[in-house]
């Protein structure tokens, strides 16, 4: 793996010197984040990651700030909120960008994990380097699950204890957990400031792990859309500034993205509901989770038995634990599997139903198709692509990402131009 | 030439693609929006679209029918006299403010006696709620709670249209359909039997400028102040957003011809 150390960093002046001889920090930072030997046949899907990184910093940010003017009680974190969108200079602005921006985290998140799946990228010999980035798909759910209650509105609130109740499905210490959870017997001030502790925490844990994620990056090397390996030099480009200009273009257009959503329909992703303060007597007519879980929702509920939704919702995740090893095609990319790439699509309109179906009341032909969709999901992860693997037979790869990029080969290359 | 027009192109493009796909993903929850709420139609507020603002004289007209018929019953707990002064409000001068706020009488202490004693209405005073709670507010109500109204606009679904469509919403029952003993019949209202009885009448506020007294009227302003009094800083950020987007457009430009240019060498 040579080749995926960029040019080592060459202290110029005189304090760098001094510096690197006793705290070598631009010795690691240089080769890995400057130098660094990228595929040079990147399309724009690979700009999430930098994106995710930005969502990142701005949800940290901007949670930061609201944390000094937000009170973790229930009878002023409703009224907390709306003083920050009243008297705290740019509050509206500042809790806007951080409740928009964890949608925009979601959307960037899913393509990402989507272009994953496209492109082979969880293959071998990016097995961990996949898990990890699971891993955080699970701590952002978490994170934006408990900053979903915080305001302490209506759906904060029944969405909580919805959520919460599911764990007491689990035998014999079900009650346990929920009581846990809940800091007692119901949703109430103990778990909204337990919630608000660890919705603090977490995202520092997603930190720690992104470094993680991309550490296991760093030695494996970027995938690309060919998903054939790097062959040599010729292969690569030094991130900077080819991916830095690259990625930056891109980043400025989704942020272009995200500020139509924060200046002009700030509300349009969330629920009116949670506009109105929690109230234990009241329950929505339709409790609905954000957006960004609704496929998980349909999922849940798409099983008959409480137990049998709560472990099927679960598994939709953990099955992507595991999916390194249930692709058994040799070949990466879906450029040179024309029978996967069906299937992907299938996939991305499946989980786009089951979205749908999420939002919807679990009644009649939802429920149907619920189900139709669940079985699918899991099918796809379980027999089909073990199965496609073995029956598919590839199309012919091109020699090199050179080749594929400058010569006649295959690839995708219109869209590696960029 | 003919290059840099096509470059031109694919950042037009690429710009479009954004914006174009915040507008898909906006429209497709706006379209379930209007069709749960059934019979409240999209009006034309001047609050709406990228620049909107609120219509000053319309907010203060609003502002009158909340106080003479509204604020009977609804509170208003986090929207201060002093707001009604400020930048992107109705418009009111801070002496105009002072005089509504002297009108309402606030309950303050406790004194050094340690008694609570009733005094005037201070710029920095929110609005007295009519009930001390809500126990008391669901009894002279029938055993309904009428709902605080400061974010009330955002918080149903179809906003300010769905309000403006109930208050336009009171007819008679029709013939077949019971109603429970104090309720009327409303057309928008889930299941159309509503609590609070028809609120207001023609000719039940005396407007100060030449606007008709009429019942749309009335709606419509006090629909619009209640959309001030939800998003106090819609017109802030209606401006801040046009100053960003288009800040970021350039800035896009600028980044594309960059990475064109680092990229030349490379292709």
């Amino acid at each position: 793996m040579s080749q995926l150390h960029g040019e080592p960093y060459q202290p110029k002046s005189g304090f760098m010197k001094w510096m690197e001889s006793r705290l070598p920090i631009m010795g690691l930072l240089y080769p890995t984040a400057v130098t660094f030997p990228t595929p040079r046949n990147l399309n724009y899907w690979w700009t999430f990651g930098g994106i995710l990184m930005f969502c990142l910093s701005v949800q940290i940010i901007t949670g930061i700030v609201l944390a000094m003017h937000y009170v973790p009680h229930v009878s002023m974190a409703f009224e907390s909120v709306e003083g920050i969108m009243r008297d705290v200079n740019y509050g509206w602005l500042i809790r806007y960008v951080h409740s928009n921006g964890a949608s925009m985290f979601f959307i960037a998140v899913y393509i990402h994990m989507f272009r994953g799946m496209y492109y082979g990228s969880y293959k071998e010999p990016r097995e961990v380097l996949w898990i990890l980035g699971v891993v955080l798909f699970l701590l952002m759910m978490a994170t934006a699950f408990m900053g979903y209650v915080l305001p302490w509105g209506q759906m904060s609130f029944w969405g909580a204890t919805v959520i919460t109740s599911l764990f007491s499905a689990i035998p014999y210490f079900g009650d346990m957990i929920t009581q846990l959870l809940w800091g007692g017997f119901a949703v109430d001030n103990p778990t909204l400031n337990r919630f608000y502790s660890l919705h603090y925490l977490l995202p520092f844990m997603i930190v720690g792990v992104v470094v993680l994620h991309i550490w296991a990056l760093h030695v494996t090397g970027n995938n690309n859309p060919t998903g054939i390996s790097v062959k040599s030099k010729q292969d690569t480009l030094p991130f900077h500034p080819f991916y830095t200009a690259k990625d930056g273009f891109a980043l400025v257009l989704f942020i272009l993205f995200f500020a139509i959503f924060v200046f002009y329909t700030p509300n349009i992703l969330g629920d009116p509901v949670n506009y109105e303060k929690a109230n234990s007597l009241v329950t929505p007519e339709h409790i609905v989770p954000e957006w960004y879980f609704l496929p998980f929702y349909a999922i849940l509920r798409a099983i008959p038995d409480k137990l049998g939704g709560v472990i099927a919702m679960f598994a939709s995740i953990g099955v992507l634990f595991i999916l390194p090893w249930l692709d058994t095609s040799k070949v990466r990319s879906v450029s040179f599997r024309p029978l996967y790439r069906q299937f992907f699509w299938i996939l991305v309109i499946a989980c786009i139903g089951l979205g749908y179906l999420g939002a919807k009341p679990p009644e009649g032909a939802y429920v149907i198709w619920s189900r139709i969709l669940t079985a699918y999901y899991f099918l796809h992860f379980l027999v089909i692509l073990p199965v496609l693997g073995i029956l598919e037979k590839p199309r012919l790869l091109p020699k090199s990402i050179t080749e594929s990029v400058l010569g006649n080969g295959d690839g995708d290359k219109a869209e590696s131009k960029g | 030439m003919m290059k840099q027009v096509t470059h031109f192109r694919t950042l037009v493009r690429a710009g479009l693609i954004a914006i174009v796909s915040a507008l898909v993903v906006l429209a497709a929850p706006g379209v379930g929006q209007a069709e749960e709420s059934g019979e409240s139609e999209a009006l034309d507020w001047s609050f709406n679209g990228p620049f909107g603002t609120f219509d000053r004289a319309q907010l203060q007209r609003g502002y009158k029918v909340y106080r003479e018929v509204c604020s009977a019953c609804h509170s208003m707990e986090f929207v201060s006299f002093r707001n009604l002064s400020e930048e992107g409000g109705p418009g009111f001068t801070p002496e105009q403010v002072k005089v509504i706020a002297s009108e309402f009488e606030i309950e303050d202490g406790p004194n050094d006696d340690g008694d609570m004693f009733m005094r005037p209405g201070l710029l920095s005073d929110r609005f007295p709620a009519p009930f001390p709670n809500v126990q008391i507010a669901r009894l002279a109500n029938g055993g309904a709670f009428p709902p605080d109204l400061s974010v009330l606009a955002k918080a149903r679904v179809g906003g300010p249209d769905y309000i403006y469509a109930l208050l336009m919403g009171y007819e008679e029952a029709p013939a077949g359909v019971e109603l429970a003993i104090g309720m009327s019949y409303n057309t928008v209202f889930p299941n159309h039997q509503i609590a609070m009885p028809e609120p207001i009448f023609e000719d039940a506020v005396e407007y100060d400028d030449e606007t008709e007294p009429t019942l749309e009227n009335y709606a419509r302003d006090v629909t619009a102040f209640m959309m001030w009094t939800a998003e106090p800083k819609l017109e802030a950020r209606h401006r801040m957003g046009f100053k960003v987007v288009l800040f970021l457009l350039i800035f896009a430009g600028l980044l594309y011809a960059t990475k064109r240019k680092v990229w030349a060498a490379v292709h």
